[in-house]
């Protein structure tokens, strides 16, 4: 992990910002998406994709990468502007996404993306699916990582913490999950549709070691990402307190706009907010 | 029962190839005293997870090993597997296409002591129905250890039904297993009895009662149920012009199913299907008595010829 100066935190914002800004342009175009968790997660996949994960797009394929499973699948419009602007495939192969022949599909396929290292779609397996991975690591003797970031709507779902007890059983230090908390979800608040909270004392009851952080600050969520690796008897979830539709005034909080696409006006209210010069 | 387990043989199989193949991973679900895993436990603990009583993690952990480049053999109820853990299997082992061998356990009635609720008469529809999935069904115990290196060796999703219990021993050393290839087991002219697991030794037991009846059946056991091998079972229906499948398996969906979908397509005969007919079987002292009684039976085998060749005739 490079070191956290003022210019890097400036670069890492500058990247979520324009994170942001492709995805509402990619939902936009294909119709079809889901804006407000992928806005949530912006800061999240800029640290990751730009900061921490020891990855080569020359080599998507390379066994000693760091691994990253996007549980929250639906945030795929984000993870593929993270991808393409850590230079894993062109940006204008996302031009016809939608396209029954564009490779890249409505959720994330691992055979047909390079970069996406595993399928996802229906919530809830990315924690499982990661400690399978980071018990690959360590039978490897890997020294590489397993991140995966899944949804706080998404923790209502058994599986999750199916995988949440075998992480732990097997100490997976070399695993690190990220709670998207962003409070709302597609019929409502998570609040009124299933309450989570305690959700902090939840993980650490389950043996995991817990931080939380500000979500959209880049800063914190590095700085959270790098105590992770220091501990060493325990898997870390990073509960990330976010804003649903971060930096659009009219999608924050709003679970209208979980998965709304917004149309040619609402775009250019939305990139004007995100500070997007647009032409013509 | 006289016979060898299924499992037993499965179970010693895995444990051993795992000495071969050291990238072989097993997984259970606090059943590996019954699933008989457990030999691999003991032989290669630092490969063997066992992940408690939750099919659907099991699953989902599998895949995170297989793409880590492992070949995860995950072993609990065959049942349980294919109901609680389909969307697993299907999301993350067919579409992620991940190199996970499934060892069904428990499959079909052979649980005979627990009931419905475990036994597992829907899986082959359930797995068939997988894009990407390759399903196999051994005969009886020797064929299951023989199909383990094959399926590890194998490259992509593999559902391998194993009994709990023995069958009527079908298999030599002299067979050669090959994925997609059925076994010629009798040669005959006037109908085909088409098997799977454990009916493929009912079936050679009903030939033999046929064949004093003067009734000429031959024996062909699918034990890949998918893909399936269209051309044998179009040559059987050209040879013999009738076909009776025999599955441990509800008809719909399974064997009967399979080959009647081929047959209606490409060459139609008369056909009857015996399998469990679209109900929950009770739980039973023994499993023979309770296959008999599931319409299983070799009397039902006959029964069916008879029915099938008074078809051919007509």
């Amino acid at each position: 992990m490079a070191t956290l100066t003022p210019e890097r935190i400036s670069e890492l914002e500058e990247i979520a910002r324009r994170l942001r800004v492709d995805s509402l342009r990619l939902i936009h175009r294909r119709g079809a998406g889901h804006p407000g968790g992928a806005l949530s997660a912006a800061e999240i996949m800029a640290v990751l994709y730009f900061h921490v994960l020891n990855i080569d797009p020359a080599r998507p394929d390379w066994q000693e990468r760091d691994r990253f499973v996007l549980s929250k699948g639906h945030a795929s419009a984000v993870l593929y502007a993270a991808l393409t602007r850590r230079g894993f495939f062109p940006l204008a192969e996302l031009d016809r996404w939608g396209e029954v022949d564009c490779p890249h599909q409505g959720h994330p396929d691992r055979l047909k993306t390079p970069g996406v290292d595993m399928t996802s779609g229906l919530l809830g397996h990315g924690v499982a699916v990661g400690a399978g991975l980071a018990l690959a690591g360590r039978l490897n003797k890997l020294n590489n990582h397993t991140y995966t970031l899944l949804g706080d709507g998404e923790c209502q779902g058994g599986i999750v913490w199916e995988g949440v007890m075998t992480a732990a059983k097997y100490h997976l230090s070399n695993l690190t999950a990220i709670v998207d908390h962003n409070k709302v979800q597609l019929d409502g608040s998570v609040r009124e549709i299933m309450p989570l909270e305690p959700l902090a004392d939840k993980w650490s009851a389950f043996g995991w070691h817990v931080e939380e952080a500000d979500g959209h600050s880049v800063r914190a969520v590095a700085e959270a990402l790098e105590l992770a690796q220091q501990v060493l008897d325990r898997p870390t979830v990073i509960i990330a307190h976010t804003t649903k539709g971060r930096g659009v005034s009219f999608m924050e909080n709003q679970s209208a706009w979980h998965g709304n696409v917004p149309n040619a006006e609402q775009l250019k209210q939305a990139l004007s907010e995100l500070g997007e010069v647009q032409h013509g | 029962m006289a016979e060898p387990s299924m499992r037993e043989a499965y179970g010693r199989a895995l444990a051993e190839y795992g000495g071969v193949n050291p990238k072989i991973v097993a997984l259970d679900v606090d059943t590996s005293a019954s699933t008989l895993s457990n030999f691999f436990a003991q032989k290669h603990p630092e490969r063997f997870f066992n992940i408690g009583i939750a099919e659907p993690c099991m699953v989902d952990v599998a895949a995170g090993l297989a793409l880590g480049g492992f070949v995860p053999f995950i072993n609990g109820f065959a049942t349980i597997l294919s109901l609680r853990a389909l969307e697993q299997i299907r999301t993350c082992v067919c579409y992620a296409r991940t190199n996970v061998k499934i060892g069904a356990s428990y499959a079909g009635l052979s649980d005979f002591k627990d009931g419905a609720t475990h036994y597992s008469i829907s899986d082959l529809a359930n797995m068939r129905a997988l894009p990407g999935m390759t399903v196999i069904v051994p005969a009886d115990a020797a064929e299951a250890a023989a199909w383990v290196p094959i399926v590890a060796e194998f490259d992509g999703p593999v559902y391998l039904r194993i009994s709990r219990a023995g069958s009527l021993p079908v298999f030599n050393a002299g067979m050669t297993l090959e994925i997609g290839k059925g076994l010629t087991l009798r040669n005959g002219k006037d109908l085909t009895l088409v098997a799977t697991g454990a009916m493929v030794g009912r079936c050679a037991r009903a030939a033999e009662q046929l064949a004093m009846m003067g009734i000429d059946a031959r024996l062909v056991e699918i034990h890949t149920l998918k893909p399936l091998d269209r051309e044998l079972l179009l040559q059987a229906a050209g040879q013999t012009g009738a076909i009776v499948t025999a599955e441990e398996h509800t008809i719909i969906g399974g064997l009967g199913s399979a080959v009647a979908e081929t047959l209606a397509e490409a060459q139609p005969v008369p056909l009857e299907r015996v399998g469990i007919q679209d109900r929950f079987c009770p739980t039973g002292r023994d499993l023979d008595t309770l296959m008999d009684v599931c319409g299983l039976s070799v009397a039902e085998i006959i029964a069916a010829t008879k029915r099938v060749l008074e078809r051919k005739a007509h």
